[in-house]
C-alpha cells in the first residue's frame, strides 16, 4: 500500500512537472515579453525596459528561464501580481484557496450521494416513464448553461423571493463590526465540517454489520449528536452569527454546482447497475428469498459502486470547470473568480498561479481518489 | 500496366460495391431501428434538426424578407421604436436588445455560429484521436508512453480554466477556438479511449490477412484500422459538439472572445447593460440565448447517449 502511494506520488510529481512545462511553453511562445506591457507608457523609456529585463532575466536564454521557472515553483515563489501589487501571488492563493476547495469538496459529494441513489433507482426501474423524465431532466442541468442557470436561481430565489443573498461571499454591513476577518471564521467552518464529515463516516462503516433497528438508532445518533455538539459550539461563540452569514451566502452556489453535475454520476450509475443486474449473483440474491430492495441496494448497487467512483476520478475537471464558471457567477472570491480577473486585467503571474493551483488540486484530488479506490476495491492489492 | 489498370474495370469490382452499398444499408437500418426505440435519442435528433432548419433560415430570411438595416445581428438598429430594448411586438418576434438590435435574428444567426463551431471542433478532436490512438496502439513503445502520460496531463485539467488562461495571450476567434478545444479534446481522454478499442482491432484475423497480403504500415493503419474506430470516434463527436458550444458560451459570455455574435454575447450584451435582473419585462434578452444554449448542448449529449446504447453492446436490453 505504501509503495502504491510512494509510486503515485512520484507519477504525480512528474505530472507536475510536465504541467510546468506546458505552462512555461505557453507563456514563452508568446511574441515580445512581459516588458512589452509597458510600450505605451511614455515615463517608460525603451533604457528602463531594457534594464526591467535584465532585471527579470528575461534577456537569458530560454533553457536557463525554464530551470529558473521550475525551481521557482517548486519554492513556491509564483512572482508578484500586477493588481494586487507588492502582495506575492502565493499569499493570495493560500488566501482563497479553501474557498474553492470548500465549494469543490461540499458540491463533489452532495452530487456523488444524489448521483448514485437516483442513478439506482433509475436502473431499477428501466423503461419507466419515471427513468425518461429523470434522464431528461438530469441531461438538461448537466449540460445547461451554467452562468445562465446561476443568473436564473439568483432572480428567482435572491430577488423575487428575497430568502437568499444574491452573491458574493458575505455581507459588508454586518462584517463591519466583526471581530475577526473572515478567514478566521471560514477556516474554523471548514474544519467543523470536515469533522461532523469524518465521524458521521466512521460511524455509518462500524455499524454496517448490526441488525437493521439498532443500525437506524445508531446511525441517527451519530447524526444528531456532532451536528448539536457543533451548533452548541457555534452559537455559544461569538462569531456565530458571522458563520451563519457565510453559510447563507454558499447555499445557493453549492447548489448550482452541485445541480450541474449530479447527473454524471447518475448516468453513469445507471448503465453501471444495469450490467450488474444481469449478473448471476442477483439472480441468487432472488433465489435465495431477499426482498427486493435488499437485492437492490447490497447486490446490484453494492457491485455498481466502484465503476461509478472511477467515473467521479475522471470527472473532477469537470467539476472544477464548473465551480469557476459558479463563482464568476456569486462574485465567490475563490480561485476561480481570481482566475478570470487576472485574465481579464492580464495579470499574467496571477493567472499563472491561479491555473497552477487549479492542477495541483485537480492532481491532488486524482490521488485522494485513487487511494481511496485501493482501498475499497478488494480484488486490487497494491504491491 | 495495362493490365493492372484493365483489373480495375472488371465487372466482379461493381459486384463488390454494390454488396458493400447493400450491407451499409442493412446496418444503417438496424442500427436505425435500435435507435428508434429510444425516446431520448429521437427527442435530441429532433432538436438538433430544428436548429438546423434555424440556422439555413438566418440567410435566407436576410436576403428575402427582412431589412438588413433593421435586422442585421450585429449593426441593424430599428429607429421606428422609440426605446430600446423593446418588449417582444409583431415586427420583433423576440424584441430588441439594448442597442435596438432584432433578438430573434441574433439567435438565428447564433445558431448558424454554435452549429459550425461545434461541428468544426468535433471533427478536429476526432482527427487527432483517431490518429494518435491507432499509432500509439500500432506502434506502442515510446510513442505510446508519450502519448498515453500526455493524455493522463490533459484529462486532469479543467478546459475551461486553460481556455481562460490562453484567451489572455490568444486573440480568440471562432476558428482557433475549434482549433484550440478539438486538439485538447482529442488529445484527453478521447485518445485513451480509442486506443484501447484499436488494441483489440490490432490483433483482429483482418489485420494480419492484410500483413501478409503485403499492405505497408500506412495502409493498415489507414484503410483497416482507422474505419474500424469510426464509429466510436462518431459517438465521442457527439460529447465534443457539446463541450464546444459550452466553452464558446462561456467564454463569449466573460467577454474573452473576438467573435461578432453568439449567444454567449447575447447574454453578455444584457448583463453589460444592467437588464439582467431588472425585472420580468427584461427576460425576452436572457431567455432565448439560454435555452438555445441549453437544448442544443442536451440534444447532442441525447444523441451520444443513444448512440452509446447501440455501439455498447453490454447496454442494450436484448
Amino acid at each position: 500500500m505504501w509503495r502504491y502511494i510512494a509510486k503515485r506520488l512520484l507519477q504525480i510529481l512528474i505530472t507536475l512537472i510536465i504541467f510546468q512545462t506546458l505552462l512555461f511553453v505557453i507563456l514563452d511562445a508568446q511574441p515580445g515579453d512581459i516588458t512589452l506591457q509597458y510600450l505605451t507608457n511614455p515615463k517608460l523609456t525603451p533604457e528602463i525596459r531594457e534594464q526591467m529585463q535584465v532585471a527579470l532575466g528575461l534577456n537569458k536564454p530560454p533553457l536557463e528561464r525554464y530551470i529558473q521557472w521550475l525551481k521557482n515553483f517548486s519554492t513556491g515563489n509564483l512572482g508578484i501580481s500586477f493588481t494586487h501589487y507588492p502582495r506575492p501571488v502565493i499569499e493570495l492563493i493560500t488566501e482563497r484557496a479553501p474557498r474553492t476547495i470548500v465549494l469543490f469538496l461540499t458540491s463533489t459529494m452532495v452530487s456523488f450521494l444524489v448521483g448514485f441513489y437516483l442513478g439506482k433507482q433509475l436502473a431499477w426501474r428501466r423503461g419507466s416513464g419515471f427513468e425518461y423524465a429523470m434522464t431528461l431532466i438530469g441531461v438538461i442541468l448537466f449540460t445547461i448553461f451554467t452562468p445562465w442557470f446561476g443568473l436564473m436561481l439568483i432572480y428567482l430565489f435572491g430577488l423575487q423571493l428575497g430568502w437568499l443573498p444574491v452573491g458574493k461571499f458575505l455581507d459588508p454591513i454586518l462584517w463591519r463590526e466583526a471581530p475577526v476577518n473572515a478567514n478566521y471564521v471560514f477556516t474554523r467552518l471548514g474544519i467543523t465540517g470536515f469533522i461532523l464529515i469524518i465521524s458521521i463516516v466512521i460511524v455509518w462503516w462500524a455499524t454496517g454489520k448490526l441488525s437493521t433497528r439498532t443500525r437506524r438508532i445508531a446511525r441517527l445518533t451519530a447524526i444528531v449528536l456532532p451536528v448539536g455538539a457543533a451548533l452548541l459550539f457555534w452559537f455559544n461563540t461569538n462569531i456565530g452569527v458571522f458563520a451563519l452569514d457565510m453559510l447563507e451566502h454558499m447555499i445557493l452556489p453549492v447548489l448550482v454546482a452541485t445541480l450541474v453535475s449530479y447527473a454524471g454520476t447518475m448516468l453513469m450509475m445507471r448503465n453501471t447497475m444495469l450490467e450488474t443486474l444481469k449478473e448471476d449473483y442477483v439472480m441468487a440474491a432472488r433465489a435465495k428469498g431477499l426482498t427486493e430492495s435488499e437485492v437492490r441496494d447490497k447486490h446490484a448497487a453494492r457491485n455498481a459502486f466502484l465503476p461509478v467512483f472511477t467515473n467521479l476520478i475522471i470527472s473532477i475537471p469537470f467539476v472544477l470547470s464548473g465551480g469557476i464558471i459558479t463563482e464568476t457567477i456569486f462574485s465567490w472570491p475563490g480561485m476561480g473568480l481570481t482566475l478570470l480577473e487576472a485574465v481579464q486585467n492580464e495579470d499574467i503571474p496571477l493567472a499563472m498561479g491561479a491555473l497552477t493551483f487549479v492542477g495541483v488540486l485537480a492532481l491532488f484530488a486524482h490521488l485522494v481518489a485513487d487511494i481511496a479506490y485501493a482501498f475499497l476495491d478488494p480484488r486490487i492489492r497494491y504491491q | 500496366m495495362a493490365e493492372i489498370a484493365d483489373s480495375r474495370h472488371l465487372p466482379y469490382d461493381d459486384s463488390i460495391l454494390r454488396m458493400r452499398i447493400n450491407l451499409a444499408w442493412r446496418n444503417l437500418r438496424t442500427n436505425w431501428n435500435l435507435f428508434s426505440e429510444n425516446p431520448i435519442g429521437l427527442i435530441g435528433l429532433i432538436i438538433i434538426a430544428i436548429f438546423g432548419l434555424m440556422a439555413l433560415a438566418h440567410p435566407i430570411l436576410m436576403n428575402y424578407y427582412w431589412e438588413p438595416r433593421v435586422y442585421d445581428p450585429v449593426i441593424g438598429y430599428d429607429i421606428e421604436i422609440f426605446k430600446h430594448p423593446s418588449p417582444p411586438s409583431a415586427r420583433h418576434i423576440l424584441g430588441t436588445d439594448p442597442l435596438g438590435r432584432d433578438v430573434l435574428s441574433q439567435l438565428l444567426y447564433g445558431t448558424r455560429f454554435g452549429f459550425s463551431l461545434g461541428i468544426s471542433a468535433a471533427i478536429i478532436s476526432v482527427l487527432v484521436s483517431t490518429t494518435m490512438g491507432a499509432l500509439s496502439a500500432f506502434y506502442g513503445g515510446w510513442i505510446d508512453a508519450l502519448l498515453m502520460r500526455l493524455a493522463d496531463v490533459v484529462i486532469m485539467l479543467p478546459f475551461i480554466a486553460i481556455l481562460v488562461v490562453l484567451s489572455a495571450m490568444i486573440e480568440f476567434n471562432g476558428i482557433t477556438l475549434a482549433l484550440v478545444y478539438g486538439i485538447l479534446v482529442g488529445f484527453g481522454g478521447q485518445t485513451i479511449v480509442i486506443k484501447s478499442q484499436a488494441l483489440s482491432i490490432k490483433v483482429k484475423p483482418f489485420i494480419e490477412a492484410a500483413r501478409a497480403a503485403g499492405g505497408s504500415d500506412w495502409h493498415i493503419l489507414f484503410t483497416h484500422m482507422v474505419p474500424n474506430l469510426l464509429p466510436l470516434a462518431f459517438l465521442y463527436m457527439m460529447f465534443t459538439v457539446t463541450g464546444a458550444v459550452f466553452a464558446e458560451a462561456a467564454l463569449s459570455f466573460f467577454g474573452l472572445l473576438n467573435i461578432r455574435m453568439s449567444w454567449g454575447i447575447m447574454i453578455n450584451t444584457a448583463q453589460a447593460a444592467g437588464y439582467l435582473l431588472a425585472g420580468p419585462e427584461y427576460l425576452h434578452l436572457m431567455l432565448p440565448a439560454g435555452l438555445a444554449i441549453t437544448s442544443l448542448c442536451s440534444a447532442f449529449y441525447m444523441v451520444g447517449r443513444a448512440l452509446d446504447e447501440i455501439i455498447n453492446p453490454r447496454l442494450r436490453q436484448r
